[in-house]
Protein backbone atom coordinates (compact mmCIF):
# COMPACT_ATOMS: atom_id res chain seq x y z
CA UNK A 1 0.00 0.00 0.00
CA UNK A 2 1.13 3.54 -0.71
CA UNK A 3 0.44 4.62 2.85
CA UNK A 4 2.56 1.79 4.15
CA UNK A 5 5.41 2.62 1.82
CA UNK A 6 5.22 6.21 2.88
CA UNK A 7 5.32 5.27 6.52
CA UNK A 8 8.25 2.95 6.10
CA UNK A 9 10.09 5.58 4.08
CA UNK A 10 9.47 8.04 6.86
CA UNK A 11 10.58 5.54 9.47
CA UNK A 12 13.72 4.83 7.50
CA UNK A 13 14.51 8.53 7.45
CA UNK A 14 13.87 8.81 11.17
CA UNK A 15 16.22 5.91 11.81
CA UNK A 16 18.86 7.35 9.51
CA UNK A 17 18.64 10.73 11.20
CA UNK A 18 18.81 9.26 14.68
CA UNK A 19 21.99 7.44 13.69
CA UNK A 20 23.41 10.55 12.03
CA UNK A 21 22.76 12.83 14.99
CA UNK A 22 24.26 10.29 17.38
CA UNK A 23 27.25 9.46 15.22
CA UNK A 24 27.96 13.11 14.62
CA UNK A 25 28.77 13.53 18.31
CA UNK A 26 30.48 10.15 18.64
CA UNK A 27 32.86 11.11 15.84
CA UNK A 28 33.76 14.47 17.34
CA UNK A 29 37.18 14.59 18.95
CA UNK A 30 36.79 13.96 22.66
CA UNK A 31 37.92 16.97 24.71
CA UNK A 32 41.34 16.45 26.30
CA UNK A 33 39.98 17.23 29.72
CA UNK A 34 38.39 13.78 29.95
CA UNK A 35 41.62 11.91 29.36
CA UNK A 36 43.28 14.26 31.83
CA UNK A 37 40.56 13.59 34.38
CA UNK A 38 40.92 9.83 33.99
CA UNK A 39 44.68 10.12 34.39
CA UNK A 40 44.20 12.24 37.48
CA UNK A 41 41.73 9.79 39.02
CA UNK A 42 44.14 6.95 38.36
CA UNK A 43 46.94 8.87 39.95
CA UNK A 44 44.89 9.68 43.06
CA UNK A 45 43.95 6.02 43.38
CA UNK A 46 47.53 4.89 43.08
CA UNK A 47 48.58 7.39 45.72
CA UNK A 48 45.81 6.67 48.24
CA UNK A 49 45.13 2.94 47.90
CA UNK A 50 48.76 1.79 47.94
CA UNK A 51 50.35 3.83 50.68
CA UNK A 52 53.03 1.20 51.24
CA UNK A 53 53.82 0.73 47.57
CA UNK A 54 56.16 3.65 47.52
CA UNK A 55 58.81 1.88 45.48
CA UNK A 56 56.31 1.17 42.69
CA UNK A 57 56.98 4.41 40.93
CA UNK A 58 55.43 3.75 37.52
CA UNK A 59 51.89 4.85 38.36
CA UNK A 60 52.65 7.65 40.73
CA UNK A 61 54.12 10.05 38.25
CA UNK B 1 23.86 -9.64 26.57
CA UNK B 2 24.93 -8.31 23.23
CA UNK B 3 27.79 -5.87 23.55
CA UNK B 4 27.78 -2.98 21.09
CA UNK B 5 31.52 -2.73 21.48
CA UNK B 6 33.19 -5.74 20.01
CA UNK B 7 36.64 -6.00 21.44
CA UNK B 8 37.54 -5.42 24.99
CA UNK B 9 41.30 -5.08 25.37
CA UNK B 10 41.13 -3.41 28.76
CA UNK B 11 39.58 -6.39 30.51
CA UNK B 12 42.83 -8.26 30.08
CA UNK B 13 44.82 -5.58 31.81
CA UNK B 14 42.84 -5.93 35.03
CA UNK B 15 41.24 -2.60 35.82
CA UNK B 16 37.96 -2.28 33.90
CA UNK B 17 38.19 1.46 34.38
CA UNK B 18 40.87 1.55 31.72
CA UNK B 19 38.06 0.79 29.32
CA UNK B 20 36.07 3.94 30.16
CA UNK B 21 38.09 6.00 27.73
CA UNK B 22 36.79 3.94 24.82
CA UNK B 23 33.23 4.96 25.61
CA UNK B 24 33.72 8.70 25.90
CA UNK B 25 32.46 9.44 22.39
CA UNK B 26 29.30 7.42 22.98
CA UNK B 27 28.84 8.97 26.42
CA UNK B 28 29.03 12.43 24.89
CA UNK B 29 26.49 11.50 22.25
CA UNK B 30 24.07 10.11 24.82
CA UNK B 31 24.66 13.11 27.10
CA UNK B 32 24.06 15.44 24.19
CA UNK B 33 20.71 13.82 23.47
CA UNK B 34 19.68 14.27 27.10
CA UNK B 35 20.95 17.79 27.72
CA UNK B 36 20.54 19.15 24.16
CA UNK B 37 23.47 21.40 24.86
CA UNK B 38 27.17 20.80 24.26
CA UNK B 39 28.66 22.27 27.39
CA UNK B 40 26.05 20.73 29.69
CA UNK B 41 26.68 17.42 27.94
CA UNK B 42 30.39 17.60 28.64
CA UNK B 43 29.76 18.54 32.27
CA UNK B 44 27.48 15.54 32.51
CA UNK B 45 30.13 13.27 31.01
CA UNK B 46 32.67 14.62 33.46
CA UNK B 47 30.40 13.93 36.46
CA UNK B 48 29.69 10.48 35.06
CA UNK B 49 33.39 9.67 34.77
CA UNK B 50 34.00 10.63 38.39
CA UNK B 51 31.03 8.57 39.60
CA UNK B 52 31.90 5.58 37.45
CA UNK B 53 35.44 5.68 38.76
CA UNK B 54 34.35 5.46 42.38
CA UNK B 55 31.52 2.99 41.73
CA UNK B 56 33.54 0.55 39.68
CA UNK B 57 32.86 -2.21 42.23
CA UNK B 58 29.25 -2.23 40.99
CA UNK B 59 30.40 -3.06 37.47
CA UNK B 60 30.46 -6.74 36.67
CA UNK B 61 33.45 -7.44 34.46
CA UNK B 62 32.48 -9.09 31.22
CA UNK B 63 29.12 -7.32 31.07
CA UNK B 64 28.26 -4.35 28.91
CA UNK B 65 30.29 -1.44 30.18
CA UNK B 66 28.65 1.03 27.85
CA UNK B 67 25.21 0.22 29.24
CA UNK B 68 26.61 0.53 32.76
CA UNK B 69 28.13 3.92 32.01
CA UNK B 70 24.94 5.10 30.30
CA UNK B 71 22.96 4.11 33.39
CA UNK B 72 25.18 6.23 35.61
CA UNK B 73 25.04 9.05 33.09
CA UNK B 74 21.27 9.15 32.91
CA UNK B 75 20.88 8.86 36.69
CA UNK B 76 23.28 11.77 37.05
CA UNK B 77 21.32 13.71 34.47
CA UNK B 78 17.95 13.16 36.12
CA UNK B 79 19.14 13.89 39.64
CA UNK B 80 20.96 17.00 38.46
CA UNK B 81 18.00 18.12 36.43
CA UNK B 82 15.77 18.18 39.46
CA UNK B 83 18.15 20.73 40.90
CA UNK B 84 18.32 22.82 37.74
CA UNK B 85 14.78 22.57 36.47
CA UNK B 86 14.56 26.16 35.40
CA UNK B 87 17.57 25.91 33.10
CA UNK B 88 16.02 22.98 31.30
CA UNK B 89 12.78 24.81 30.80
CA UNK B 90 14.74 27.60 29.18
CA UNK B 91 16.24 25.12 26.76
CA UNK B 92 12.76 23.86 25.96
CA UNK B 93 11.63 27.38 25.22
CA UNK B 94 14.48 27.97 22.81
CA UNK B 95 13.78 24.70 21.04
CA UNK B 96 10.08 25.39 20.77
CA UNK B 97 10.81 28.73 19.15
CA UNK B 98 13.03 27.16 16.54
CA UNK B 99 10.45 24.72 15.35
CA UNK B 100 7.93 27.23 14.10
CA UNK B 101 8.89 27.05 10.45
CA UNK B 102 7.80 24.24 8.22
CA UNK B 103 10.66 21.83 7.56
CA UNK B 104 11.52 19.25 4.92
CA UNK B 105 11.84 21.69 2.06
CA UNK B 106 14.25 19.63 0.01
CA UNK B 107 12.36 16.38 0.17
CA UNK B 108 14.56 14.91 2.87
CA UNK B 109 14.34 15.58 6.54
CA UNK B 110 16.80 18.40 6.99
CA UNK B 111 19.14 17.59 9.85
CA UNK B 112 18.54 20.86 11.62
CA UNK B 113 14.78 20.45 11.50
CA UNK B 114 15.12 16.93 12.70
CA UNK B 115 17.28 17.99 15.62
CA UNK B 116 14.81 20.68 16.62
CA UNK B 117 11.96 18.21 16.53
CA UNK B 118 13.98 15.60 18.36
CA UNK B 119 14.88 18.05 21.12
CA UNK B 120 11.15 18.67 21.64
CA UNK B 121 10.39 15.07 22.54
CA UNK B 122 9.73 14.14 26.15
CA UNK B 123 12.95 13.00 27.85
CA UNK B 124 11.90 9.39 28.10
CA UNK B 125 11.11 9.13 24.40
CA UNK B 126 14.27 10.95 23.42
CA UNK B 127 16.47 8.67 25.42
CA UNK B 128 14.71 5.52 24.22
CA UNK B 129 15.13 6.60 20.60
CA UNK B 130 18.76 7.55 21.21
CA UNK B 131 19.62 4.26 22.84
CA UNK B 132 17.84 2.05 20.33
CA UNK B 133 17.98 4.13 17.15
CA UNK B 134 21.19 6.05 17.75
CA UNK B 135 23.53 3.85 19.74
CA UNK B 136 22.17 0.56 18.45
CA UNK B 137 21.29 -0.89 21.85
CA UNK B 138 18.89 -3.79 21.83
CA UNK B 139 15.51 -3.15 23.45
CA UNK B 140 16.77 -5.28 26.34
CA UNK B 141 19.91 -3.22 26.83
CA UNK B 142 17.95 0.02 26.62
CA UNK B 143 15.47 -1.30 29.18
CA UNK B 144 18.27 -2.25 31.53
CA UNK B 145 19.93 1.13 31.09
CA UNK B 146 16.73 2.99 31.91
CA UNK B 147 15.63 0.57 34.63
CA UNK B 148 12.28 -0.19 32.98
CA UNK B 149 10.59 -3.12 31.28
CA UNK B 150 11.38 -4.00 27.67
CA UNK B 151 7.77 -3.30 26.70
CA UNK B 152 8.08 0.18 28.15
CA UNK B 153 11.09 0.92 25.96
CA UNK B 154 9.27 -0.39 22.90
CA UNK B 155 6.28 1.82 23.53
CA UNK B 156 8.50 4.86 24.20
CA UNK B 157 10.28 4.26 20.91
CA UNK B 158 6.97 3.98 19.09
CA UNK B 159 5.49 7.04 20.72
CA UNK B 160 8.71 8.94 20.05
CA UNK B 161 8.56 8.11 16.35
CA UNK B 162 4.93 9.19 16.17
CA UNK B 163 5.66 12.41 17.98
CA UNK B 164 8.54 13.13 15.60
CA UNK B 165 6.18 12.62 12.68
CA UNK B 166 3.76 15.10 14.18
CA UNK B 167 6.43 17.66 14.94
CA UNK B 168 7.81 17.38 11.44
CA UNK B 169 4.33 17.77 9.99
CA UNK B 170 4.53 14.30 8.59
CA UNK B 171 1.69 12.68 10.45
CA UNK B 172 -0.80 10.40 8.77
CA UNK B 173 -2.88 13.37 7.60
CA UNK B 174 0.02 14.25 5.39
CA UNK B 175 -0.82 12.28 2.29
CA UNK B 176 2.21 13.38 0.33
CA UNK B 177 4.93 10.97 -0.49
CA UNK B 178 8.22 12.05 1.01
CA UNK B 179 9.74 12.39 -2.44
CA UNK B 180 7.10 14.95 -3.42
CA UNK B 181 8.23 17.25 -0.70
CA UNK B 182 10.43 19.38 -2.92
CA UNK B 183 7.51 20.00 -5.25
CA UNK B 184 5.32 20.93 -2.34
CA UNK B 185 8.00 23.19 -0.96
CA UNK B 186 7.96 25.13 -4.22
CA UNK B 187 4.17 25.37 -4.15
CA UNK B 188 4.38 26.30 -0.48
CA UNK B 189 6.84 29.10 -1.06
CA UNK B 190 4.76 30.42 -3.96
CA UNK B 191 1.67 30.65 -1.86
CA UNK B 192 3.69 32.16 0.93
CA UNK B 193 4.89 34.98 -1.29
CA UNK B 194 1.88 35.22 -3.60
CA UNK B 195 -1.14 34.30 -1.51
CA UNK B 196 -2.76 35.91 1.49
CA UNK B 197 -1.26 39.25 0.63
CA UNK B 198 -4.40 41.37 0.93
Amino acid sequence: MARQEQNSSFEAQIEANLKKVYEKTVQEPVPDRFAALLAQLKEQDAASSDPDAGDDGENSQ
Amino acid sequence: MKAPVGDDPASKSGDPRDEIIQHLGAMRAFAMSLTRDGSSADDLVQDTIVKAWSKIATFEPGTNMRAWLFTILRNTFYSGRRRAKREVEDVDGVMAGGLAEKPAHDGRLAMRDFEFAFAKLPDEQREALTLVGGSGFSYEEAAETCGVAVGTIKSRVNRGRKKLAELLHLSEDDSMDMTDKSTMAVIGSQSATGGFRA
